[in-house]
């Protein structure tokens, strides 16, 4: 280990790759966007930071949850049909389970259980670690000042305008990834060089 | 029977507009279970929402909570099912598609086009999370928003599990919210 900025991948084990999605469910509160990128880069280290935004960001494209879209495909690069079905379904076995008995607390309560300050702290908690999970994302992968602009258009299209993510990303998706293969030499002005 | 099959065939086709996940197939949720079905009213369709939310994991699963109340155990089995596949199908076929075209000059640089659109969409989420926090009956005031904003720092700024902050956020909503 040289080079202290891209620390040795590890390669999970089938059980490895369940256990890893089976705590990034488990623990993820309020969304697991955040929880999969600190499980899967930073503590398990399955992938590099690049590796795993760019499987993020086909996971966005895609329908469907991006952390569940990239589940699959993690999965399937590791341990094919095997490593897919592994990474999903420990990504919802434990919210499922968790869910189930909500639900029969509000079928027999009707309501949820009284516990609403602490929950709105959690959520407090939880808003926060998804703000400073996109940050730290942001910095680490040192965005050129083109993507800069594409990301905040998607925040501020998605949380001050209440645009549909559809939209967003039918609209945003093609101009960054045009601006992308610009830069890299492949498109447009780029290319002629 | 006939019920949980419509379930699975709404759910289905749900799970293949919802680009963007949970929140941006939300509004179609509600048109297909309270609109067009009337499998659901508008206030059961809000309280199973917030059920969920109070739940780890996905916030896909919300379709899991509203199969439920439609039609209980095979219903949260149908709509689960109807979500994640073909969702999940289609992935399978694009992680299958970027292997083979590992080697193509432009397919990192075209994915890497994708990198801010996802983190800016994650960031759009928390923020509409710190809104939603300050919106509710229990986080009057400032202290709610301070709470996100200590929790971006730190996990911004530092390495340590995130599951400190959400522990310390739900003592701090016992003390300070309550």
């Amino acid at each position: 280990m040289s080079d202290a900025a891209a620390p040795a991948l590890t390669r999970p084990s089938h059980a490895g790759l369940f256990l890893g999605y089976l705590k990034i469910g488990l623990l993820g509160f309020g969304g697991v966007a955040a929880w999969a990128r600190h499980v899967i880069v930073q503590e398990q280290r399955w992938l590099t930071e690049r590796d795993y935004a760019e499987v993020l960001g086909l996971g966005q494209i895609l329908p469907g949850p991006n952390v569940g879209n990239a589940a699959v495909m993690i999965g399937r690069r590791f341990h094919g049909l095997a490593g897919a079905l592994l990474a999903t379904s420990g990504l919802y076995f434990a919210p499922l389970i968790i869910l189930i008995i909500l639900c029969l607390f509000y079928d027999r309560y009707g309501q949820l259980p009284a516990v609403a300050p602490v929950m709105a702290g959690i959520a407090a908690g939880a808003a926060g670690m998804v703000i400073g999970t996109a940050l730290k994302m942001a910095g680490k992968l040192k965005l050129h000042a083109e993507a800069l602009v594409v990301l905040l258009l998607a925040t501020v299209a998605a949380a001050w305008f209440r645009i549909s993510l559809p939209l967003i990303v039918v609209v945003l998706a093609p101009v960054s990834i045009a601006l992308s293969l610009r830069r890299a030499g492949l498109l447009g002005k780029g290319a002629a060089r | 029977m006939t019920l949980v099959l419509q379930i699975l065939l709404t759910f289905s086709i749900l799970s293949l507009v919802a680009i963007g996940g949970a929140n941006a197939v939300l509004p179609e949720m509600h048109r297909q279970l309270v609109e067009l079905h009337g499998w659901l009213d508008d206030a059961t369709f809000s309280q199973l929402y917030a059920l969920a939310q109070a739940a780890p994991g996905p916030n896909i699963l919300v379709a899991s909570v509203m199969g439920w109340r439609i039609a209980g155990g095979p219903g949260l089995a149908a709509a689960t099912l109807g979500m994640l596949v073909p969702a999940a199908v289609l992935a399978w076929g694009m992680a299958g598609l970027t292997q083979r075209l590992r080697g193509a000059p432009w397919l990192k640089p075209a994915q890497g086009g994708l990198v801010p659109v996802a983190i800016g969409l994650i960031l759009a989420a928390g923020i509409t999370m710190a809104q939603a926090t300050h919106g509710s009956a229990h986080s009057q005031g400032v202290m709610p928003l301070l709470l996100v904003a200590v929790a971006s720092v730190f996990v911004w700024r530092t390495d340590y599990s995130p599951l400190w902050m959400l522990a310390g956020g739900g003592v701090m909503g016992a003390l300070l919210l309550g």
